[in-house]
């Protein structure tokens, strides 16, 4: 059993250790692999047959699928990975952004130039500041 | 003797070296950006290294999680920019040391830091915008570069105490080189951000400056911050300020700040720019 680490207390944040790069690998390489343009192509014109070549879980291929952002994460995707995936798909990383914090893409954008979110109350779970 | 005369620390934001590259520099979200690194690019003018040794990370370019090198050093002659997923960079290969390289590769090793040596990469956003925000847009980069390549991804990284004494052992390294060079190191990455999960976003402007004072002003309080401090404060990403140490480990114990520029934000990130000379 994976034993609770001080940084389980900072919200909304997944730090990327050796379980959750464990547990994404497939997930996060399937994203390394967009990197090539003749992947994307192939990634692009059947995503479901693509993704079977990475043996990941039914749930990391469903997140894909159903541009589940947040839900990648959560399943071990790291963000520099799964953002391959979303460049592939067109998206802009603010848009990625905005949706694992259920913000609009607008909003994030205007979070981020009345100078980013506030530290305030986002540092700890347990001691609220 | 090679000599380390300053270090430099620049955020390495890829939509900076995007905007740059599709002509946008002039417009009005990115020109205060280019406007405040105006200063530093005529210092590096002026100051003319032979060599710029490179302190970055890669972001899943070069590198993916197969095979995770904590510190990497490049030892070729040519590292051409990467394709990230858009085509690479229009910008020039960039050029390495050779024989410094492998100078440094064999002191630091026998120094008891234990490398991965790189003798073939293409260098992503990490390594080639610093270059673009302190140079421009030249035909060539005006110096050679040796890259240092610090996993930032996996946690954990180095901690901020060992990449402190990997710059040490750098400049001690530097210095043992007999032929005379201009030796400047950079570190790259930071300032706060975080690109994932739902507190993306979160910028911490009086942590980051906290930090840019400290890096003269108290570099002791730095090397012991820990990584969930890092994390805590300036979000998971903001993890990659450790490699600011490694250049300022290459210093002198005194140094003198001779420009700073910070700026929110650089898409997603804190832009936090400072240059340090040996005094
Ligand atoms: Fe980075």
């Amino acid at each position: 059993m994976r034993k609770p680490r001080e940084y389980d207390d900072i919200p909304g944040t997944y730090v990327f250790d050796y379980e959750r790069s464990h547990r994404g690998y497939h997930l996060n390489m399937f994203g390394m692999s967009l990197l090539k343009p003749e992947n994307r192509e192939a990634f692009l014109a059947d995503e479901e047959a693509y993704l079977k070549k990475f043996p990941m879980t039914e749930e990391q291929r469903q997140s894909v699928l159903n541009r589940d952002w947040l839900g990648m994460i959560k399943l071990g995707g790291n963000i520099y990975y799964t953002s391959k995936i979303g460049a592939t798909l067109g998206h802009s990383f603010q848009y990625i952004a905005g949706e694992m914090c259920g913000m609009s893409q607008e909003d994030y954008a205007d979070m981020m130039i009345k100078g980013g979110r506030n530290p305030e109350g986002n540092r700890s779970v347990s001691e609220k500041y | 003797m090679a000599k380390i005369t300053a270090g430099v620390a620049t955020s390495h934001v890829p939509a900076i070296g995007a905007a740059l590259d599709l002509g946008k520099s002039g417009e009005p979200y990115w020109k205060p950006i280019f406007d405040g690194y105006d200063k530093s690019k005529k210092w590096m003018a002026e100051a003319k290294p032979d060599v710029v040794i490179l302190v970055y990370n890669d972001h899943g370019t070069a590198f993916a999680l197969d095979v995770v090198p904590t510190f990497a050093l490049g030892v070729t002659d040519i590292y051409p920019p990467a394709d990230e997923g858009w085509g690479p960079r229009p910008v020039p290969n960039v050029h390495g040391h050779v024989e410094l390289s492998r100078h440094l590769a064999e002191s630091l090793i026998l120094d008891e830091f234990d490398l991965a040596i790189i003798n073939e990469m293409a260098v992503d956003h990490g390594l080639t915008v610093p270059l673009s925000l302190m140079c421009g847009q030249p035909e060539a980069w005006p110096f050679k570069v040796i890259p240092l390549a610090v996993n930032v991804v996996q946690y954990p990284p180095p901690t901020g105490r060992r990449c402190f004494k990997l710059g040490q052992a750098i400049r001690k390294a530097v210095e043992s080189f007999d032929e005379e060079l201009n030796v400047v190191v950079m570190g790259t990455g930071g300032m706060s951000h975080q690109l994932h999960g739902e507190r993306a976003g979160m910028i911490n402007k009086e942590w980051d400056n906290q930090f840019l004072d400290d890096l003269s002003g108290d570099v002791q309080r730095l090397v012991q911050l820990d990584h969930v401090e890092y994390m805590r404060e300036t979000g998971a990403e903001g993890i990659e300020m450790v490699m600011w140490l490694i250049m300022r480990g290459a210093l002198n114990e005194n140094v003198k700040e001779v420009y700073r520029f910070y700026h929110v934000p650089g898409s997603n990130t804190a832009i936090g720019n400072i240059i340090l000379e040996n005094s």
